[in-house]
């Protein structure tokens, strides 16, 4: 009984396996590259080549430091679990820090052609960080608002390491550089995109949930008609509209002043209201479905009318539910927007899809982070508000 | 009473599903290896183009290539998703159940294209980076309904089980599994759908699929490429989720 045994040294075998893990990386992983120019492919630095030593010396002491969170001797477990989490601050900085530092360093005498990029130890140590402070939060039954004040900590640190000059020589921070302010332009197209799907989407979703709940004939219909939609693969949609809407602009052009034309913005955003109604209409509907019937009778009891009953006691109600539904079709149209730049829509996904065809990985990667950071973003803020709406007391 | 006319109503619902599917599969097919006999009607409806038939690759070919990245990556997914969700729900792994759940619910919020953009430099063009990002993606949604799946079994019955002298392995084949398998199946009808949908995606990184003509109809300015791959991608991926429907009314019926 391996496990048996090693439970009396290790108190955390979560928090073991991830050391375990960001240990080998550094040991197998390059930490950053070193390429002569922006197309050809990169020499691999390690870790310790690219550290100086006095972030070397850090790097151990936060290790030891987790190890000693990880054992179940000296300290008890609530301890260990702070002394985790508090770990990940100096980690998460550690990787930035050395990262930037090193580029500065490596190309003090190289040519202005020379690049840096961060390599795979870069990431896993990135990663890590955020399971071990994952970890840590879970263990400690931490409440939604001091996970959300680690995470802005979280984000200070980073956002620091951003803030001066420091990562300002890596590679795709230069792409970022030359695209400016055609970054911010794609920024705001992108959630432009997001929010003029949400808003019809919601115009047309609540009512048809609110049907499906009074109606219940019409009910399977219309979730089997929806559901196909969110079975299509999104590029398939955006493809099948061009040719019906630049017609109907080429029909009634008074459509087409409006910008109603087989590319761009129009198939954009019908597609991703189609592809929205579904997590609405489904999440209407059972959110109301879920209003017990006490509290319907004690409604009528009081005399409301049905439409006092709706507004103030079964919306209220449903609300969380309703939001949870928001919550997924607001994470999904920030993905979707990416495959709409396909068919010129704009967005992250513009910056991707040309990154792709020049074989220039930073212009890639300088559309792809930016948009997992909107999703997760928007994931925790939504899930924040779904919270909020729960009735004090089930919280 | 009422039972025997809403199971006749059912029994009605499902005959005609399965006429719906029998056609969709047949025009899966037929399109599929005829799409070259219609190429007059595309001629009709985009009579600028010079060339209204992608002709690059046979679609059967497309087809195939598609219908391979998907089940390689599904089959990866479901082997380490299913082994995943078994070993945090057992005594040994329980421990890791909480950061595994969360890992695969922050995961499904990061958009399967951007994941697919992510891959490239990882894996380079081709083949590889898809699989990857394919395999990776499809894994969550595997993961969260096998351990979601077999959470759903009572604890009662599983006592009962036990109280049968069923030993552990017993358990979790004869009751467990069966008892999970509906929600697991659904797990994987998730995978599988968004990863139809993404292997089309995977054109753009380099790999063939039912995408190329789509993209290449995109990049062109080609409306009949782009309606060719759609239509095909399109149908196979309604078909693929009315089979897996039909595959999990089966085991809810049966377990």
């Amino acid at each position: 009984m391996a496990s048996v045994a090693s439970h009396r040294w290790v108190g955390n075998r979560v928090l073991m396996t991830l050391l375990v893990a960001a240990v080998a990386s550094v040991g197998l992983l390059p930490f950053a590259s070193l390429s002569p120019n922006r197309l050809a492919s990169g020499q691999s630095v390690m870790l310790w080549q690219a550290l100086a030593s006095w972030q070397l010396a850090a790097l151990a002491l936060i290790g030891m430091a987790l190890l000693i969170a990880a054992l179940a001797k000296p300290m008890d477990p609530r301890a260990s679990q702070w002394l985790a989490l508090a770990a990940t601050l100096p980690l998460l900085a550690l990787d930035f820090y050395g990262l930037g530092d090193y580029a500065h360093r490596a190309l003090v005498d190289a040519s202005p052609a020379a690049r840096v990029s961060q390599g795979a130890t870069f990431w896993i140590l990135l990663l890590v960080s955020a399971l071990i402070a994952i970890d840590a939060l879970q263990r400690l039954r931490l409440g939604l608002i001091q996970r959300a004040l680690y995470g802005a900590l979280a984000l200070a640190v980073i956002g620091i390491c951003f803030s001066g000059e420091l990562l300002a020589p890596l590679s795709i921070m230069r792409e970022f550089a030359n695209q400016e302010e055609n970054f911010v332009d794609q920024l705001i197209r992108h959630l432009l995109l997001v929010g003029g799907a949400l808003l019809p989407a919601l115009l047309i979703g609540l009512p048809l949930g609110l049907l499906a709940n009074r109606r219940a004939r019409l009910r399977n219909g219309l979730f089997s008609v929806l559901n196909v939609f969110q079975t299509l693969p999104s590029i398939a949609v955006f493809g099948l509209l061009i040719a019906p809407l630049s017609a109907l602009g080429r029909a009634a052009p008074w459509l087409g002043e409006l910008g109603v034309s087989g590319i761009g913005v129009a198939p954009a955003i019908i597609a991703l209201v189609l592809y929205s109604l579904l997590p609405i209409v489904r999440n209407t509907y059972s959110g109301l479905a879920g209003v017990s019937s006490g509290a319907l009778e004690a409604a009528r009891g009081m005399g409301m009318t049905p439409r006092q009953i709706l507004w103030q006691v079964e919306i209220p109600l449903a609300l969380p539910v309703i939001l949870s539904g928001l919550r997924i079709v607001t994470v999904q149209a920030i993905g979707l927007v990416v495959v709409a730049a396909l068919i010129g829509a704009g967005g992250f996904g513009a910056f991707i899809f040309q990154g792709l065809g020049q074989y220039a990985i930073d212009l890639v990667l300088l559309g792809a982070i930016p948009t997992i950071v909107l999703a997760v973003i928007a994931d925790f803020v939504l899930q924040i508000l779904v919270s909020l709406s729960r009735p004090s007391g089930t919280r | 009473m009422n039972g025997a006319i809403h199971g006749a109503r059912r029994l009605r619902a499902a005959s005609a599903g399965n006429g719906v599917l029998g056609v969709l599969i047949v025009l899966l097919i037929g399109l599929t290896l005829g799409m070259g006999q219609l190429e007059p009607l595309f001629r009709a409806l985009f009579p600028d183009l010079g060339n209204p038939l992608y002709a690059r690759d046979s679609f059967l070919n497309l087809m195939l290539a598609h219908i391979g990245l998907v089940l390689m990556s599904s089959l990866i997914s479901v082997t380490i998703g299913v082994a995943a969700g078994l070993f945090v729900t057992r005594p040994v792994g329980r421990e890791f159940e909480p950061m595994v759940s969360s890992l695969a619910a922050i995961g499904q919020t990061f958009p399967p294209a951007a994941v697919l953009a992510i891959a490239v430099p990882l894996a380079g063009f081709g083949f590889a980076p898809t699989i990857i990002a394919l395999s990776l993606y499809g894994l969550l949604p595997v993961i969260q309904n096998t351990i979601a799946g077999l959470g759903t079994v009572p604890r009662t019955t599983l006592e009962a089980a036990r109280g049968n002298g069923m030993n552990r392995w017993q358990i979790l084949r004869r009751v467990e599994l069966p008892l999970a398998m509906p929600v697991i199946i659904a797990g994987i009808r998730i995978s599988v759908i968004v990863n139809i949908g993404t292997a089309t995606i995977g054109s753009t990184v380099g790999a063939k699929s039912l995408g190329t003509p789509l993209i290449a109809g995109l990049v062109g300015n080609n409306l009949a490429y782009v309606i060719q791959g759609a239509l095909l991608v399109g149908l196979l991926a309604i078909v693929t989720d009315l089979l897996f429907e039909r595959l999990e009314r089966r085991y809810s019926f049966g377990g």
